[in-house]
């Protein structure tokens, strides 16, 4: 089966290694010295209020964006720079906040296309499970341009997971879903995790945060102040005064 | 049977065989010659556009390109025409090939850097400092090759390859692959799409079919003015038959053609006072009611159009 669990070994090292990455837009500096890592099975939370850099840093991490400086580590190699196709070949894949199907091809198209550019290692047999994991099979033949919001979410990750990846960035998949497609969506996340899947999850619902992380990182413009579980970082002061401002500014 | 063998048998060999017995049945070979060319031209047109997103204003640059990479073969080289019909297919792709950067650019930009890039060729082609080579704007007389049976029956060869080349990109992965690049560039790369290579290659593609009518065309026709190839009717009803006919489909600009391309010569004979205005009136009255095509409507009715 797809993904089926498997067994990690506990000395497993990262599969993803970001030391010290910094980017620049213009005079801007939406990333400095960011420094975190993944390892196989682990579900790492990336938050921060809006405009802290978790976008862009999955936007580097996938090869959108190349960055100014630092390394970024896959399975030891580095990475930084590389064209987005040849890192989802490597096993690097990502899905959209506003999720970004090809709306004039049919549900069944859309995946068609990933697996067979995405991974030497998928086949056609990989489709069936895939709309099922997703719940897509009722609506295989209809164009993507028709699905609800919430469909289409599916459908993005659904592209990125036709390419079987081991690392996969999640970017804020929660948002705009209902509770029952929210609780759906954190245990398809959190099967992914057992089947040996390294997840970077940027998220805004931290009671989503809670469901699916394993431990999180802190971005504040920029810069990871944090790293560690949820419930340390309630305890924070310097995480709170990220989210809820110093008490001394009210 | 697989669907792409039916579809060949269904398409492109009645479509051959009209094409190719249809001189037996109407004397006007010349019209006949000129529905081949336009069939041609549209589906490169559908290759670029319906599949790849760029609409390619200046889409003539290649046929002209095509055309008088022939006439320098014949004039220069003494070629034979099946040569120089490769010269000029080498021409338009190496044409192509210089226009690349092009698409970087998106939409209305594209289209008008295309335009721009079909002017100059036609200018350098047409500059009377260049009499010793292209002629100028003199124009090029190949009589010694005029042979209108046996190119007309190269036109139809031409008509299969670029019908074919559709065909190939509606029914395989690789066309599939350039309609996710052309619905979303960045979600098909991380798809694991070489974007720049799939844009490439449906580029070149469009170019070479271009090219390869355009040559046969100056084989054809064998006199000509700078004037003749690169006129930008050319562009614009090869792109107006696609899309009436429907782009991304094999058999939307095949209807485009014999449709519209029928009506204007209809009304050319009949009533050519008032062409412009009856031409104009109808296009305006598709692009308002059926953006998308004939296709669209088909498919509206639940057809698979092939």
């Amino acid at each position: 089966m797809l993904f089926d669990p498997v067994d990690i070994p506990a000395a497993a090292g990262p599969l993803l290694t970001v030391t010290n990455l910094a980017k620049k837009f213009g005079s801007f500096q939406a990333l400095e010295d960011v420094s975190f890592d993944v390892r196989p099975g682990e579900v790492l939370g990336l938050v921060g209020p809006n405009g802290s850099g978790k976008t862009t840093c999955i936007n580097v991490i996938t090869g959108l964006y190349r960055p100014n400086a630092g390394s970024i580590q896959y399975q030891g190699q580095p990475i930084g720079g590389l064209a987005p196709h040849k890192l989802a070949h490597l096993g690097i894949n990502r899905s959209f906040q506003i999720p970004k199907p090809f709306k004039s091809l049919t549900v069944r198209e859309n995946l068609e296309v990933a697996l067979k550019y995405g991974s030497k290692s998928s086949s056609p047999g990989d489709l069936a499970p895939l709309m099922d994991f997703l719940e897509l099979d009722k609506h295989a033949g209809r164009l993507a341009s028709e699905l609800t919001s919430a469909q289409q979410k599916m459908l993005d990750l659904g592209r990125a997971l036709a390419t079987r990846p081991r690392l996969l960035c999640v970017d804020e998949l929660g948002a705009g879903l209902n509770p029952a497609e929210l609780e759906q969506v954190s245990d398809r996340l959190r099967k992914l995790a057992r089947a040996g899947l390294a997840l970077l999850v940027v998220e805004h619902l931290m009671d989503f945060v809670d469901r699916v992380t394993d431990r999180l990182i802190v971005l504040s413009a920029g810069r990871d102040i944090f790293s560690g579980s949820l419930s340390q970082a309630t305890q924070n002061k310097q995480v709170v005064e990220v989210f809820l401002g110093a008490p001394d500014e009210h | 049977m697989p669907r792409s063998f039916r579809n060949t048998l269904l398409v492109l060999v009645p479509l051959v065989i009209i094409a190719a017995l249809a001189p037996s049945f109407y004397a006007n070979q010349l019209l006949l010659f000129n529905v081949i060319v336009f069939l041609a031209l549209a589906q490169g047109v559908n290759i670029i556009y319906g599949f790849t997103g760029y609409l390619p204003f200046g889409y003539v640059g290649f046929f002209g390109a095509g055309a008088y990479g022939f006439a320098l073969a014949v004039m220069h080289l003494h070629a034979g025409p099946i040569a120089a019909m490769a010269v000029g297919a080498a021409t338009s792709i190496v044409f192509g090939l210089v226009l690349t950067p092009l698409l970087r650019l998106s939409g209305p930009y594209f289209a008008i850097a295309n335009l721009a890039a079909a002017l100059a060729i036609s200018e350098i082609v047409s500059n009377p400092a260049l009499e010793s080579i292209t002629k100028g704007p003199y124009g090029v007389s190949l009589s010694g090759i005029f042979a209108p049976t046996f190119s007309y029956s190269v036109a139809v060869a031409v008509l299969a390859f670029a019908t074919g080349c559709v065909l190939y990109l509606r029914y395989s992965r690789f066309g599939l692959a350039l309609q996710a690049v052309r619905d979303d560039p960045i979600s098909a790369a991380m798809a694991g799409i070489n974007v720049v290579w799939a844009r490439t290659v449906a580029w070149l593609l469009s170019a070479l079919i271009a090219g390869l009518i355009g040559a046969n065309f100056a084989w054809y026709v064998s006199v000509f003015y700078p004037d003749n190839v690169f006129s930008p009717d050319f562009s614009i009803f090869a792109i107006v038959f696609a899309l009436f006919g429907g782009v991304a489909t094999v058999l939307g600009p095949i209807l485009g053609v014999v449709l519209l391309y029928g009506l204007y010569n209809v009304i050319g004979i009949s009533t050519p006072q008032y062409f412009q205005l009856i031409y104009g009136l109808l296009i305006m009255v598709l692009v308002l009611f059926l953006p998308n095509g004939l296709a669209s409507l088909l498919r509206r009715w639940g057809i698979h159009v092939v």
